[in-house]
């Protein structure tokens, strides 16, 4: 029996956008917890950290109450976009989303953190303003580690699967992402296609992880050398 | 010529006491420099100035401008302060070149026209031409230091502050690195305020020297004045290089400067002590280098004292004999050394000795 390909590619796509995102949002929220000193800092950090311990129903929920049809944001979106953001494969972009980017936000505050502050301190004392400073010092010193976050992030998009199920839905063709379709596969006893989508997701996240610890990795000589 | 006015307290911690830093001084052009113990207060001191700590109470001008003023809530940030700040790691930016290093630090204060001229002047000042194109890490250390250096003063910064810049450098580096900051005293008008705990730094590059212990700035003068006459007991012994040696005074004469003091069973004649009585109990403070020393032949002369050798140890400039009762005497190297005869006599000169 043919394998049906399109939960892995929406699933790709899926990640991909979500990804895009949480690279954004995660760098400005990472970089608000590594350089702001403000009150309430702790709790927004937890907040943010939230949905890497929640049950992922509990996430769904919770976005049902956000972005729901009879909610104001529903509403807004529908009012845009001409139709409702649930049961369409942009809602689980949402949730592969929430599911993800707490641990972008995580390991890119720590990336941020993890660059030596006497080069910040120096470029602070050259003259240098924040922006040009986290532009040009603390970007180009800490990417490596941001990229690798960004491939686990995009490991970890791929891998949703109750968020998703509960604001997408498990619409074959549609919303069906690849969590979902090898659920449904061994559910009616479709074992064939179960073993490939298994063996190509496991695949695909061993490649991520160890292009992510390589990227990790090879930055780390030069780190000694510099702050020699 | 910066003014500087700061406490800062730090209260007690599980894993350190409470410290409280409290100094005023002011730092002229030339090479002022902050001695003392490590946890002192210094780099303390200099983060103040630059901006990277901000102290509880107090004032800091810089070229009478107020760069911190608690009583008006005055604290300007690092990157508006001009203060060349040069770190013990150097902290050149590791993914830049040389030349880079030196384009970011003109590009925040200079004009554009003015950068790439300007970058160039500084690499053929600081004989870094041929390493322009270089990251750090292929860099030697005296690149390094040179490198850190001219970024430091391609902004024309109003202080040059530099955190124990010669810290584990071995002996050739710190002497080029020392001379790369003459230069930079007779070219630049710039102050520039030095944190070291070495002595040798002070004496070599200072031309005021303060002196911090515990947060409070316990001497100041010039480098000589401070290691001929530490102001305390405690200071002669922070700086470690004093023999300090208990005594009674037996005899005080101000008419012919003559002043006796007793070491156990032995008298010396020293200068007349002023502001001592007889029989009060002073230390006597002796360089090692102010002491002769000799082996033993037959009586025990004036102002000599019969100790027994313990230890030799050659160093690279004197050969320094460690004798029983603590006293450590240095001769210059070279000569013959009966190093088996155990029997000495230590010889305390009559003038120049201080008393504490």
């Amino acid at each position: 029996m043919p394998v049906d390909w399109f939960p892995l590619t929406l699933s790709l796509r899926v990640a991909a956008l979500s990804t895009a995102a949480s690279l954004v949002v995660g760098m400005a929220v990472a970089y608000l917890l590594a350089n702001s000193r403000f009150r309430g800092r702790n709790l927004l950090d937890a907040i943010f950290s939230l949905p890497l311990v929640l049950p992922p129903t509990v996430l769904g929920w919770y976005l049902l109450v956000l972005i729901g049809r009879e909610t104001p944001f529903g509403r807004l979106y529908e009012a845009v976009f001409g139709s409702p953001l649930v049961f369409t494969w942009q809602a689980a972009v949402v949730a592969a989303f929430i599911h993800s980017a707490p641990l972008q936000v995580k390991l890119v505050r720590a990336a941020l953190e993890s660059v030596d502050h006497s080069y910040e301190r120096a470029a602070r004392s050259l003259g240098a303003s924040e922006p040009r400073l986290f532009l040009f010092i603390t970007l180009p010193l800490a990417w490596r580690s941001i990229l690798a976050a960004t491939a686990l992030c995009f490991a970890r998009a791929m891998g949703d699967f109750g968020a998703t199920l509960m604001v997408a839905g498990n619409i074959p063709g549609k919303t069906q992402t690849v969590a979902l379709a090898i659920y449904d596969a061994v559910e009616s006893g479709n074992g064939a296609t179960a073993r490939v989508l298994v063996l190509v997701v496991s695949g695909l996240a061993l490649v991520l992880l160890t292009l992510a610890n390589r990227i990790g990795e090879a930055w780390l000589p030069n780190t000694r050398n510099a702050s020699r | 010529m910066i003014e500087i006015r700061i406490t800062k307290t730090f209260a007690a911690r599980r894993d350190s006491s409470p410290f409280k830093l409290d100094l005023a001084f002011d730092a002229a052009p030339g090479i002022t420099v902050l001695f003392g113990p490590s946890g002192a207060g210094k780099s303390l001191t200099l983060d103040c100035v630059a901006g990277f700590a901000e102290p509880d109470s107090g004032r800091i001008l810089i070229d009478d401008a107020i760069v911190y003023d608690s009583g008006t809530k005055v604290s300007l940030p690092p990157r508006v302060r001009r203060c060349g700040y040069v770190f013990q790691n150097y902290a050149l930016f590791p993914h830049m070149t040389l030349r880079d290093n030196l384009a970011f630090a003109a590009a925040s204060r200079l004009p554009r026209l003015d950068r790439t001229r300007k970058v160039d002047e500084m690499l053929e000042r600081f004989h870094l031409g041929d390493a322009a194109g270089r990251k750090p890490h292929e860099l030697s250390g005296g690149q390094k230091q040179r490198c850190s250096i001219a970024r430091a003063l391609i902004s024309s910064p109003r202080v040059l502050l530099l955190d124990e810049p010669a810290r584990g450098l071995d002996a050739p580096l710190r002497a080029d690195f020392y001379n790369v900051l003459r230069e930079v005293r007779t070219e630049y008008q710039t102050p520039i305020i030095l944190v070291t705990h070495s002595l040798d730094e002070c004496l070599e590059l200072g031309d005021r020297m303060l002196v911090v212990s515990e947060g409070r700035l316990a001497q100041t003068g010039t480098p000589a004045e401070v290691c001929a006459h530490p102001a305390t007991l405690d200071l002669a012994e922070l700086m470690g290089i004093f023999n300090v040696i208990p005594v009674e005074i037996r005899a005080l004469d101000p008419g012919r400067n003559i002043g006796v003091v007793r070491w156990g069973d032995y008298d010396f004649q020293t200068e007349y002590l002023r502001g001592f009585f007889i029989g009060d109990r002073v230390k006597l403070l002796a360089a090692p280098r102010q002491l002769r020393a000799m082996p033993r032949l037959g009586r025990v002369g004036p102002n000599q004292v019969p100790l027994q050798l313990l230890r030799v140890v050659d160093l690279a400039h004197a050969v320094r004999l460690e004798f029983s009762s603590g006293v450590t005497a240095e001769i210059p190297p070279g000569g013959s050394l009966d190093r088996n005869n155990g029997d000495w006599v230590v010889e305390f000169p009559t003038r120049g000795l201080r008393v504490l």
